[in-house]
């Protein structure tokens, strides 16, 4: 009786397994067709199909993607286009996660007379679909004379984000006892002075949260990056487009293999290495 | 010199009054203590003495300097919280020496001030540990020395000891009432607990609904309670309160109760005729608190005392505690708690005969609800 209900169960969970795998290979399959054509020459390609297995390992596709295939007619691979990316992420990932920390912090810990409507309009920011603000920014970029700038793109992504790092921030500080607030008060700190010596030791774990999801989507971002960039000012994602949408020769399927894992390779390693982190802070409680 | 004085203080959240107009005058060197239920604005109110709330008007002065518009740091004030509320991220040391550091206390200054704290509550070997590697006792401990270290004109606690278990409760009661002896600094305390309200304070401010029902000494708190409230609030168990009737029996008054088989016990109040004059022939309510009801033994008779009355009641259940046995009776229709001897046992339904130690007897208007003094 007990036997048969083990194996019972056993069974269950081989059959669950089944499944799991089955699901995870089936979401596998694009990128192991990319990762495997990205070692495929041309005439490999055409000779069979997009689906094959390499003869031998050769990089001239990732060498070629990365350092002198032509986009556009800059013969010049997607580096500077990475590049471009990099300089619009990291200043835009950090400010956006500075300023929504500090507001996080004022709405929930320094509570004022209309924070909470504040706090609403800010994080209405969040359900806005990116195409309603493409004309605003436009207008907007075009005032500032931003127009076609990596500096601009970084100004949009740093606007665009405070919402999302606002809401986090505010709902991990809003579990930060007051009483640590009044009594650091009482002692003669002032509003900076609380939110650098007692509020920032208190947030790695919301702020390696923000940090990730930050930069993955304005790495990923592609919309603002087609429509307010042009030519060598283009971040990576624009110009993967630019790449793809070159028809007067022929589908290079292995070089544009190699250039998308590269696109894509930051932000598997930003996900590598601070995944756990991002798990563990978004389930983070009060602050004890 | 007057430490604390506040004036009509009032405030208002909405619609709520959460107090209506607080005075107190607080001398130099008192340990006050405000005690009440949850929710009597007990805690409203040490947040505005310490500025960390705001009032909807009157006036605070602390030290004679009327800091109604100052900031909480500019009071010279310092203050322990009931979560204790130590900086998770630093040490020992720097939880103790931040505010020093705040106000831009020099280095040297700043370390032998640590060293007398340190010393003095005995928490030298914690220093270079967080918050979270200490025990509870450790922490209050840590909270406490962050509020010595200052020097202040007044201290504020706010339900320091809630947070512990009972042992270190007291120990840690004990502990505080030493050093206010050895500081003899201001201290203004807040608790729901009616005995740490009773051991530590000089003074106590029994609230209730935003309103100081009584402020006085202990004993006098708990031997003429201002009303009702007071009454039933302080002591453990409380104070018994009897619906009697006020007669007079020649130049005697007496409080009669109707017990629970029909008949009457009469009482004899140690109170003058005229005294109670405009009262007789009127219910009252008669507090007794528990010690002053015991179980009646022979060698009560005749021993000269004429404060000591005799009723008959019966027992409804007894609780031994080990130092005492606390017996629940039925008296006039309403339960009593009474005080009696270690080794009492009565037995459970039985009627008993308690001796009642008249002297100490308080009544009270039932409609007003206040004592007749």
């Amino acid at each position: 009786m007990v036997e048969s209900r083990s194996t019972g169960r056993a069974g269950g969970r081989f059959a669950l397994y089944a499944v799991l795998v089955a699901f995870a290979a089936f979401y596998l399959t694009p990128l192991v067709v990319v990762f495997l054509n990205s070692f495929r020459s041309l005439e490999e390609i055409t000779q069979t199909s997009v689906l094959g297995i390499p003869h031998a390992i050769r990089w001239e596709n990732w060498a070629q993607a990365w350092g002198s295939y032509c986009i556009g007619g800059i013969c010049s691979g997607i580096s500077p286009y990475m590049w471009n990316s990099v300089a619009i992420a990291v200043p835009a990932t950090l400010l956006s996660t500075l300023v929504g920390a500090l507001n996080g912090y004022l709405l929930s810990l320094w509570r004022f007379k209309g924070s909470q409507i504040a706090f609403g309009v800010i994080t209405f920011g969040v359900f806005l679909p990116a195409q309603m603000k493409l004309v605003p920014w436009a207008i907007t970029l075009r005032a500032l004379d931003l127009s076609d700038t990596v500096t601009g793109l970084t100004l949009i992504h740093i606007v665009q984000g405070m919402s999302f790092t606002t809401l986090f921030c505010r709902n991990y500080y809003v579990n930060v006892p007051a009483d640590l607030i009044n009594s650091a008060k009482v002692d003669g700190a002032g509003f900076l002075q609380i939110f650098r010596r007692i509020v920032l030791p208190l947030s790695p774990p919301i702020l390696i949260v923000t940090v990730i999801w930050q930069f993955t989507n304005i790495w990923n971002e592609y919309l603002y990056g087609i429509t307010f960039s042009e030519g060598s000012h283009r971040p990576v994602t624009a110009a993967l487009m630019a790449f793809s949408a070159n028809i007067a020769q022929a589908r290079e399927y292995g070089i544009e293999s190699a250039a998308v894992l590269l696109a894509a390779l930051p932000t598997i390693l930003v996900y590598l290495f601070g995944g756990k982190y991002f798990l563990r802070g978004l389930t983070a409680g009060a602050v004890k | 010199m007057s430490a604390l004085s506040i004036e009509s203080l009032r405030v208002r959240f909405g619609a709520v009054n959460v107090l209506k107009g607080i005075d107190m005058e607080i001398e130099s060197g008192e340990f006050i203590v405000l005690v009440g239920p949850s929710g009597c604005g007990k805690s409203t109110l040490l947040n505005v003495i310490a500025g960390l709330q705001s009032s909807s008007s009157g006036r605070i002065e602390i030290g004679g300097r009327d800091v109604t518009r100052v900031a909480p740091a500019d009071r010279d004030i310092a203050m322990v919280f009931q979560s204790y509320a130590l900086y998770p991220a630093m040490t020992v040391k720097g939880n103790i020496t931040f505010g020093m550091e705040c106000r831009g206390v020099p280095r040297v200054e700043r370390e032998a001030a640590l060293d007398r704290v340190a010393k003095l509550l005995q928490i030298g070997h914690l220093l270079g540990r967080r918050p979270s590697q200490l025990s509870g006792g450790q922490r209050q401990r840590v909270a406490m020395g962050r509020a010595l270290v200052r020097d202040p004109i007044l201290f504020l606690f706010d339900e320091p000891l809630s947070n512990l278990d009972a042992k270190l409760r007291v120990e840690m009661r004990m502990e505080i009432k030493r050093l206010h002896q050895r500081v003899g600094t201001t201290m203004v305390y807040v608790t729901h607990d009616q005995i740490e309200a009773m051991t530590l304070a000089t003074r106590i401010a029994v609230m209730h609904q935003g309103e100081i029902q009584q402020f006085a000494d202990p004993q006098t708190i708990y031997d003429a309670p201002a009303n009702l409230f007071v009454a039933r609030f302080m002591g453990s168990p409380p104070m018994n309160t009897i619906p009697v009737r006020v007669e007079a029996e020649g130049d005697k008054v007496v409080a009669v109760l109707s017990n629970d088989e029909g008949g009457r016990e009469s009482l004899q109040l140690p109170r003058s005729r005229e005294a109670l004059a405009a009262w007789i022939g009127r219910d009252v309510l008669l507090g007794l608190r528990p010690e002053c009801l015991s179980l009646h033994e022979k060698n009560d008779y005749g021993d000269g005392n004429n404060a000591i009355a005799h009723l008959s009641a019966q027992v409804e259940m007894i609780e031994p505690t080990g130092a005492e046995t606390m017996a629940l009776i039925s008296l006039a229709g309403v339960e009593a708690m009474a005080r009696l001897k270690a080794d009492a046992r009565p037995s459970i339904g039985s009627r008993a005969t308690f001796a009642v130690n008249m002297s100490k007897v308080c009544l009270f208007d039932p409609q007003t609800e206040l004592r007749i003094p």
